[in-house]
């Protein structure tokens, strides 16, 4: 299943100098003309497929699985779930963190990438985008679900009251709900700004009369006149500016929730980097694991290529290693601090009755994604694939490993307990996997899933000779 | 029954440098009331026809300053003068735990204000616009590049800017009504 890099031709290859070895960003080739018509055609010509009618039909069986269990959830309340006295936050606030984290990714790419001018990206950010909007729609679920009485969630924001309440600021769980209602909104509009030029090319493009008027719509009378491209790339990059910090202060937000408390196992320094550093790992994990079914099944391997891949897996690898960094600082600052309690936490969780669920974490964070080290690994996309998968599992039973084990057994023995999840807890983790899944298969037959004016860009056709660029 | 009024004359390349450099011998004859439309942005033809600076950046700036203000001045407000409550023995400015609401209010507004803004100085949603009476102006959000010399630049005159137009390396030059 190896990918051989193909030979470059020094007139169409989009990067004049490759290093021996490295793939194309965008095999050589190309026009203006056929990375459009291939990207709209995917859209607007390629007929519905039992394919995807049937992963629909599964992932949008699965949300209304949710949708049920959701409904009873409402009306009896958070005792279904498995959460009780000691262990009061369970699979609601692991998947809120896990979900968040995987769209952590697609900022990255479409924003510290963009700034970084890493060309690569252009074919990958806009899917990786979807991807953030629909794991921050599903992450939001669960504090509200969480609130137990969510019809009154609205209480978490700021407004004059008749009962004269204000939220308290003091508390990362309010910093949460700033962070998160500012990261939905934000990665809203830088995807949405994005896809403006795009939507343009498909109202020009399209022959059916209603597909026509709503991408017309949605393209807001978008006519790429030079003094409009000219705000429009001032403000692209200014998004990609402040979403950068802001991307970072999420995770670390969200990691404050722990680590502000006083409990072993999450009053630790070390929170914040190595949370930011997980989430990106995952979310990487789940842009390879969309990725590489993506340009198999819709052809694209001609501009999501073994590059890309490559990249992707260069960086899980590097970010699994500053997990990897966390893990073992936690246990040398349980070690190290003194406190009995700390050391117990420390020991009850690699030992405890719940030691599998840690060696489950240390094998599939850090060992197996050794593998990518191999460039082979790295070159076979079924390999990756696969290799994702068991990240994005051990990426959540890392927040399982960090919740649960951190609350079971805490200073009295006498308040020890246990944590077993329901079905319920079940049904609503798979069904926000529905809501995800099913949300990317609309994407990709409803929206252009590579961003066609900078694939245009990567085009040697595009840029300018050198004659008239170094004009006075 | 009048003639429609004219909007201008579009002319047609194929290529970003023969766009490029008709822009600057439109600017250098003094054509001012031009537009250039691509299919992607090059940052050469925004200077080639003299839109040079943007107000973008000034408004985000505004934005999020007003943002980390607003921020910062409610949870001021709400804890000391609204809702003052005690936690801790910590006094009612805590400002450091503050801060990350601050921050992220700053992002937001700075966020909104740059989308918002780029859209209001392009005059984004435009239901109408002239140069789509252009028959072929769909192409420009596919492969082809066009320069409109509008009919109310004070140099315009019809025959004379058409030839200028076509002096150039267009492939095609041709008039759009209003």
């Amino acid at each position: 299943m190896m990918e051989q890099p193909p030979e470059t031709n020094a007139s169409t290859a989009v990067e004049e100098r490759l290093l021996p070895g490295q793939a194309p960003v965008l095999t050589p080739g190309h026009t203006l003309e056929t990375v459009t018509d291939k990207i709209v055609s995917i859209v607007l010509r390629r007929p519905v497929t039992l394919g995807w009618l049937g992963g629909f039909a599964f992932f949008f069986g699965l949300l209304n699985m949710m949708l049920f269990a959701a409904a009873y959830l409402f009306y009896r309340g958070v005792g279904i779930w498995g959460i009780n006295i000691p262990v009061g936050w369970g699979f609601a606030i692991i998947n809120f963190v896990w979900w968040i984290g995987i769209g952590h990714a697609g900022t990255l790419i479409s924003a510290i990438l963009l700034l970084l001018k890493q060309g690569w990206r252009n074919s990958i950010n806009r899917f990786a985008e979807a991807m953030t909007l629909f794991a921050v729609a599903c992450a939001g679920l669960f504090p509200i679900m969480h609130t137990g009485r969510p019809w009154l969630a609205y209480w978490l924001f700021p407004y004059p009251n008749t009962m004269g309440v204000w939220p308290q600021f003091r508390s990362p769980l309010l910093w949460d709900v700033f962070a998160v209602s500012t990261y939905a909104t934000i990665s809203a509009l830088f995807w949405f700004i994005g896809l403006i030029p795009d939507l343009a090319t498909f109202r020009d493009t399209a022959t059916n009369p209603v597909a026509k008027t709503i991408y017309g719509l949605l393209a807001m009378g978008w006519r790429g006149s030079a003094r409009h491209w000219k705000r429009y790339e001032s403000a692209y990059l200014l998004l990609a500016g402040l979403a950068t910090p802001l991307v970072l202060s999420v995770h670390t937000v969200v990691s404050f929730d722990f680590a502000v408390s006083i409990l072993p196992g999450w009053h630790t320094t070390v929170f914040p980097p190595y949370f930011v550093a997980g989430a990106i790992y995952s979310g990487f994990a789940m842009v390879l694991v969309l990725a590489i079914p993506i340009r198999r099944f819709y052809g694209v391997e001609d501009m999501i290529t073994m590059r890309h891949l490559d990249n992707a897996a260069k960086v899980m690898l590097g970010t699994g290693l500053i997990v990897a960094y966390g893990y073992l600082m936690e246990a040398f600052y349980a070690y190290y601090s003194g406190s009995a309690y700390e050391f117990f936490m420390m020991r009850n969780r690699a030992l405890g009755p719940m030691a599998w669920a840690y060696w489950t974490l240390i094998f599939s964070n850090i060992l197996a994604p050794q593998l990518l080290w191999i460039r082979k690994v790295r070159w076979n996309p079924l390999m990756l694939f696969g290799i994702s998968l068991i990240i994005l599992f051990g990426m959540w039973m890392e927040r399982f490993v960090i919740i649960i084990t951190s609350l079971y057994r805490d200073f009295l023995p006498s308040s020890w307990g246990t944590y077993v999840a329901t079905r319920w807890d079940y049904a609503i983790f798979a069904g926000t996997l529905g809501l995800f899944f099913s949300a990317m298969f609309l994407f990709v037959r409803l929206l252009p899933m590579i961003t066609i004016f900078e694939m245009r860009m990567l085009l040697p056709q595009a840029k300018l000779s050198e004659e008239v660029a170094s004009h006075d | 029954m009048t003639e429609p009024a004219l909007h201008g004359v579009v002319a047609e390349f194929t290529t970003p440098d023969g766009l490029v450099s008709a822009c600057r011998q439109a600017h250098a004859a003094g054509y001012r009331r031009m537009d250039a439309y691509t299919p992607f942005p090059l940052e050469e033809v925004a200077e080639a026809i003299g839109f040079e600076k943007t107000q973008v950046p000034l408004l985000t700036l505004i934005g999020g300053i007003l943002g980390g203000l607003s921020g910062f001045m409610l949870q001021y407000w709400v804890h000391v003068w609204a809702y003052p409550l005690n936690v801790g023995g910590r006094p009612l400015n805590s400002w450091p735990s503050f801060i990350i609401i601050t921050f992220e209010m700053t992002i937001l507004f700075a966020g909104i204000t740059a989308v918002v803004g780029m859209l209001a100085l392009n005059g984004l949603p435009q239901p109408y616009h002239p140069i789509f009476n252009h028959p072929r102006f769909s192409a420009a959000s596919r492969d082809r590049f066009f320069l409109c010399i509008e009919a109310a630049d004070p140099r315009f005159e019809l025959e004379e800017t058409t030839r200028f137009l076509q002096a150039t390396q267009a492939v095609d030059v041709a008039e759009v009504a209003d």
